[in-house]
């Protein structure tokens, strides 16, 4: 068999400061999957030693879909779909966060039946995000029953954003000046059975995996990270709030209804993975109250404001930041005047989470650095956009 | 760590592998929850919002309310949808057969031709916002499965007159 000359093939570029060096005996490792036809392509780089990561890169941009570049080419409506596909698990923030900013540039003000349709259907979202994290996470860590119970409970909350929105994963719900069509008659008391049933389930999922010794094992003590550590990659969401500051845009600045809504920031010190574990498991309950509060007094009227049918927005610019279940979502619209826009910046949470990754990872046994890795809870098309 | 610390630890790490076993074995005895697909169905299916759909007027439900104004298609993000209208005939060229061309075309009210692509649809329903006379809605179609690309391609004419004659 002819010998394979590795030096012929061409050379990958992220590749390149993982050369044989003077650590020769090191083991260069891709990790995960690279395939632009799976789904989550996030390939880490990891030179081992032995067990031990020694440097760890991931590498970026398999999934890259130049989001930021087709809003300048649509207008201001045909660019609302986009926002459900750059974070598929939390959709509804992504459309607020993008319809927030487009409202507050044209000046459109939200009806208060729709705010708190809103508030709903986006703590619904996080819930099933949190949920199929959760599953998805343990799956990680080798549990495999969760991800059913998970799924069993989440099935019902997709059918009630399914008779709201038509779809179950990728909702394209908002409208500038409010959402799309009013919910079903029944949403609210579906709502409310939802969320006594979610807070049943809650002490079973700490008695299955919270409380697990070997979930402990994997999780406590791994990825430990200091707030300015945190603060310094601008970690945000369960990634900060599990390392001691309990910073919540829905708090800091309360934006639509949020600040008549009574609810708890959930926040740990530890900093370790079973911190943003608990951060996580703490918010479902969390999103179960704003879900009580926004659905139990609906209030009446229009769901939705006169928009005009050609949005053109006058000069200027406006941001608009909203808590996603991965951290602060942040998109900045840039208008000329005409019916496109200018340029939209989108900020996702989890390309700076993924950062921190490089400074945990380090150290640590392989096995230790897929548990830190869900921990900080990655949707790669949004890291990519 | 002491021996009788050490002997808790163990004892508390097996105590949760069997609350953890209780639970997985007390879903078990639970009834199913997931249905077996071509012999069963789910019961969610009306409210699925499909690919668009035409709106029949009130007196006549196998024509579509659509005025050919050709708004929709504007609106799509993603260019699914074509609407053909006859051209109207030049001088002297009446004789000529009618050409087709994409709406609005002068002097013409009514639809020849409404396609949708739905391989390219995302469902973002900005058509049937957009639409001033309310004649496009989303089907509750759930099953979409071909063999080809062009039949992804639905003729909305042709599928509505099909539901008028059912009704």
């Amino acid at each position: 068999m002819q010998a394979f000359d590795t030096a012929q093939l061409p050379r990958d570029p992220s590749s390149v400061r993982f050369e044989p060096g003077p650590t020769e005996d090191k083991l260069i490792l891709s990790m995960g999957p690279q395939h632009p036809s799976t789904h989550g392509v996030l390939r880490i780089l990891l030179e081992l030693d032995g067990e031990y990561i020694v440097r760890a890169e991931p590498v970026l941009g398999y999934i890259h879909r130049m989001h930021e570049w087709m809003a300048e080419q649509k207008t201001y409506f045909q660019f609302m779909p986009n926002m459900g596909r750059v974070d598929y698990l939390h959709a509804m923030a992504w459309n607020w966060a993008y319809a927030g900013a487009v409202e507050r540039l044209a000046g459109i003000e939200v009806p208060e039946r729709g705010e708190h349709i809103r508030v709903a259907v986006t703590e619904l979202n996080r819930i099933s995000s949190h949920l199929l994290w959760w599953g998805a996470y343990l799956l990680d860590l080798g549990a495999f029953t969760p991800i059913m119970y998970a799924f069993d409970d989440r099935e019902i909350l997709l059918d009630i954003l399914q008779a709201v929105t038509g779809s179950r994963l990728t909702y394209s719900y908002f409208t500038f000046g409010g959402v799309y069509n009013d919910v079903p008659d029944d949403f609210a008391s579906r709502c409310l059975a939802f969320t006594k049933h979610l807070r049943s389930r809650l002490p079973m999922y700490r008695d299955l995996v919270t409380d697990n010794v070997i979930l402990r094992g994997r999780c406590e003590g791994i990825g430990e990270m200091d707030v300015d550590l945190a603060r310094r990659y601008g970690a945000t969401g369960p990634v900060l709030r599990g390392s001691g500051a309990p910073v919540d845009t829905r708090r800091a600045e309360p934006y639509s209804v949020y600040g008549k809504f009574d609810f708890r920031i959930p926040a740990y010190s530890q900093g370790d993975a079973m911190a943003r574990y608990m951060v996580r498991m703490d918010e479902l309950e969390t999103s179960c109250d704003i879900i009580d509060q926004a659905v139990s007094n609906l209030p009446d009227g229009p769901c939705s404001a006169k928009a005009p049918k050609t949005l053109k927005p006058p000069k200027g610019e406006a941001c608009y930041a909203v808590e996603g279940a991965r951290g602060k979502i942040l998109v900045h619209v840039r208008s000329d005047g005409g019916p496109k826009p200018y340029r939209v910046k989108l900020r996702a949470p989890g390309f700076s989470n993924l950062s921190v990754f490089c400074e945990l990872a380090r150290g640590t046994l392989l096995a230790d650095a897929v548990s830190i890795l869900g921990s900080l809870d990655l949707v790669i098309p949004e890291i990519d956009r | 760590m002491s021996v009788s610390a050490l002997f808790e630890e163990a004892c508390t790490g097996l105590k949760s592998l069997f609350v953890g076993l209780g639970i997985t074995g007390k879903a078990f005895c639970q009834p199913q929850v997931t249905v077996i697909y071509p012999k069963q169905e789910v019961d969610n299916l009306s409210t699925f919002r499909g690919h668009v759909e035409l709106v029949g007027k009130e007196d006549d439900p196998s024509v579509p309310r659509c005025v050919a104004c050709g708004a929709c298609v504007k609106a799509c993000p993603s260019d699914c949808l074509t609407i053909l209208c006859p051209v109207p005939a030049k001088e002297g060229e009446q004789d000529a057969p009618v050409a087709m061309g994409p709406a609005p075309q002068k002097g013409s009210k009514t639809p020849g031709a409404v396609i949708v692509d739905f391989s390219l649809c995302s469902l973002c329903g900005q058509c049937a916002k957009t639409c001033p006379v309310d004649s496009l809605r989303f089907s509750d179609n759930p099953y979409m499965v071909a063999l080809d690309r062009k039949e992804f391609r639905i003729d909305l004419m042709a599928r509505l007159k099909r539901q008028a004659e059912e009704e």
